[in-house]
């Protein structure tokens, strides 16, 4: 037994227990941390391990209205929704324009989102409000509501961006892109202002004297964001980077409402659009649980990849 | 004390999930068979845009109902038409909160069979004093494996309405047959290229179908009791290539048509964008809501047959009585009282809807001109989709609107999207 352990297991008052009744005692320290986990674990399993194993058990089933409601007896299939899925041509296409379009979305809601925080600290006070509360509105827009405004401003023929451009009859979602990039708008709009509040809060902590060291050092601003605001709010970076993939990556609401359930000929369906056109509204749940088993794959395999880069990176999380 | 209590827990999660886990949820399935005479009566009937008047004709035949049935008190609940689905699985799944009294849309029917959820009602039509006025088309449209699930309640059709004060400028008679239709549609389109001269869309299944029917073609075939898909035949070639030919700069652009739905052909029309629509029945308030009030007539839409009439969807409304229903002689009572001339001809003043019996209709046509060209599309004869079950996923994974909007795009020809449309069509209706 080492020292340090021996410290560790030391009772505060000084009195050596026998053996015996030292290594049990121990033995529950060590177990300690386990029971702890005890109350996270009755809420996480009930609420997240219990559904996902519904999801993974309904996936390897044939289960369509018929077997929800008894009227045909369930059968194991094995793993024939997972190779209809594999085989289905749209499917890797849907899969690869959901990749472009989240990865895409990613990218432009984290450019959006820090270049206003950096603003928010620059500008004064009143200004700082006007932005922060616009932002807010956008967040708090419930993304239905917000989706059908965007239609209206963009709609072809009586929209206001249509008639202030002079495009009279444009149709914005004709073109898979021109689509794309409106939608794409739309989900920046909606998701922009988390990623703004969080870093800024993260830059406001920053102590004001590393800044003006480095300005006295003369630093330009463009090199004291890179060097030392992004350093220092690289957790909060993690945290926005991976919810921000989770949500583009799911996105649902403005792809369906905004292209009337996916485009011309389909050709703006996003992998949640199409789980649902293709299974849940044609009650296909077996299939479209295959869907969702592997879109949460992908969506873990990113995950785990991006934090183990970051610990590469260094910076312990 | 704390490990046993943490233990307990462990064990209650681990039992919780195996006895839970076993099997995804079913519903039991229950006979229903009880029929008693008291309580209360529950009904479902879909929501409307302007629901007040549909509403007063219910009230009326809840009050004459529980007039005769002293001991009965009947709940209406109004769905929204939108989440009609869920709604209605969720009363398959859970008979306890299920009502008894159904309305339903008429292509819904296989999908609620097959879900075990409605009850066969050939017994009570048959003894039925009114249900012998039933037409034999709207019987059928109601019909699956021999047995009648539903008793229709009312009718929409589609028929051509267009610009009276647009035709008398331009010279123009309304078309009698599919040539005319076109011409006319291009040569207004050309005078007045701020108009769709027929406005026609990719996500219009219901007025591209009439093209497919006349042409001969059809959505599938049936031979015994299996559908094969025939929207690949050369006829239903024909009919499609005639539907996506007007969706073109000459007449209605792809850029603004490919991914029109019905309701904004509506709109079109009303707001004084369209010279022609395909509309029906039912879309009279709207159109007499907006800038074409007064200033449009309606015609059957021409088939290619000179003279002839394009075959229309019978698209409606059922009413069922759900299998699982405890008041099965009452449902059957309110029902039929529902489904009465009487409350028939009041649901037409009050909402515009057809009535289905024949009497009815007939007595209508000759106080109603407006109702003329529906009637004579009636009586001219109409289609369906499949019945059967996978109509429901042929409608939800939008086939016909994705082969159309191929089509019109330019991504395929029409061969090839029409292949691809019948495989997907055979594989829904091979379950």
């Amino acid at each position: 037994m080492s020292t340090a352990s021996t410290a560790l297991a030391e009772p505060r008052s000084g009195v050596r227990p026998a053996p015996a009744g030292r290594r049990t005692r121990l033995r529950m320290r060590r177990r300690t941390p386990l029971w702890l986990l005890i109350p996270a674990a009755a809420v996480l399993l009930p609420l997240f391990v219990y559904p996902i194993y519904q999801l993974g058990l309904l996936s390897v089933l044939d289960f369509r209205q018929a077997q929800v409601s008894g009227g045909q007896p369930t059968r194991f299939v094995g793993l024939d929704n997972y190779l209809t899925l594999l085989r289905d041509g749209k499917f890797w296409s849907v899969l690869l324009a959901t990749v472009g379009f989240a990865a895409a979305c990613v990218a432009a809601t984290l450019a959006v989102g820090a270049a206003l925080a950096v603003l928010l600290t620059r500008v004064s006070r009143w200004p700082g409000y006007a932005l922060s509360l616009a932002a807010m509105a956008a967040w708090a827009a419930p993304a239905i509501t917000g989706s059908t405004v965007w239609m209206f401003l963009f709609d072809a023929n009586l929209g206001l961006v249509n008639q202030v451009l002079g495009l009279d009859g444009h149709n914005w979602t004709y073109d898979r892109y021109s689509t794309f990039a409106l939608v794409g708008a739309a989900v920046v709009w909606h998701s922009f202002p988390f990623v703004m509040v969080t870093l800024y809060a993260g830059i406001r902590a920053i102590p004001e004297q590393m800044l003006e060291a480095a300005a006295l050092d003369g630093a330009s601003h463009w090199r004291s964001f890179w060097q030392i605001v992004v350093p220092m709010i690289r957790p909060l970076l993690v945290i926005v980077v991976i919810q921000s993939i989770i949500w583009d990556f799911k996105v649902f609401t403005q792809i369906y409402v905004m292209t009337g359930g996916g485009g011309i000929a389909g050709q703006n369906l996003t992998l949640n659009v199409y789980a649902y056109q293709q299974a849940f509204a044609a009650s296909e749940y077996g299939l479209g649980s295959a869907i969702g088993v592997v879109m949460m794959l992908i969506l873990l395999v990113v995950t785990l990849l991006y934090l183990r880069a970051l610990r590469r990176g260094g910076e312990p999380l | 004390m704390n490990v046993r209590l943490a233990k307990a827990l462990a064990a209650v999660l681990v039992a919780g999930l195996l006895v839970g886990g076993c099997a995804p949820a079913t519903a039991p399935s229950s006979g229903g068979g009880d029929d008693k005479t008291t309580g209360t009566l529950r009904v479902w009937l879909f929501d409307e845009p302007n629901r007040a008047p549909k509403q007063r004709v219910i009230d009326e035949a809840v009050a004459e109902f529980t007039a005769a049935h002293r001991e009965v008190t009947v709940d209406v609940q109004y769905l929204a038409v939108q989440t009609r689905s869920e709604r209605f699985r969720g009363a398959f799944n859970d008979p306890a909160s299920a009502p008894d009294v159904v309305e339903f849309g008429n292509t819904d029917l296989p999908e609620y069979v097959a879900a075990g959820g409605l009850a066969d009602l050939g017994a009570d039509v048959d003894g039925w004093a009114e249900g012998k006025d039933l037409g034999p088309d709207l019987r059928a449209s109601a019909t699956t494996d021999g047995k009648l699930y539903g008793v229709p309640w009312y009718l929409g059709v589609r028929a051509l309405y267009y610009r009276t004060d647009v035709f008398a400028e331009l010279g123009l008679t309304p078309p009698t047959s599919q040539e005319q239709l076109v011409a006319a549609a291009r040569k207004i389109r050309a005078a007045k290229p701020d108009l769709f001269g027929l406005a026609v869309g990719g996500k219009y299944t219901f007025a591209a179908l009439p093209f497919v029917w006349d042409a001969g073609g059809d959505i599938a075939a049936t031979s015994g009791d299996r559908y094969t898909a025939a929207i690949n035949s050369p006829q239903s070639r024909a009919g499609i290539k005639a539907y996506t030919d007007l969706i073109k700069p000459d007449n209605c652009p792809p850029q603004q048509c490919a991914d029109l739905t019905g309701g904004k052909t509506v709109e079109l029309f009303a707001s004084g964008k369209a010279g022609m629509a395909i509309l029906g029945n039912f879309n009279r308030t709207a159109v007499e809501a907006g800038a074409a009030k007064g200033k449009y007539a309606v015609v059957p839409l021409p088939g290619t047959t000179p003279g002839s009439i394009a075959p229309a969807f019978a698209g409606g409304n059922n009413l069922g009585i759900m299998k699982n229903t405890q008041r099965r002689t009452l449902a059957a009572d309110f029902l039929k009282l529902l489904a009465s001339k009487k409350y028939q001809q009041q649901m037409y003043d009050a909402m515009g809807n057809l009535p289905t019996l024949t009497s009815a209709r007939t007595e209508l046509a000759g106080k109603e001109p407006f109702l003329r060209p529906f009637l004579d599309t009636i009586a001219a004869g109409t289609r369906f989709v499949p019945l059967h079950p996978g109509w429901g996923k042929i409608d939800a994974q939008a086939v016909i609107p994705t082969m159309l909007e191929k089509i019109v795009t330019g991504q395929a020809t029409v061969e090839q999207a029409t292949d691809e449309a019948a495989t997907a069509i055979t594989a829904a209706l091979a379950q």
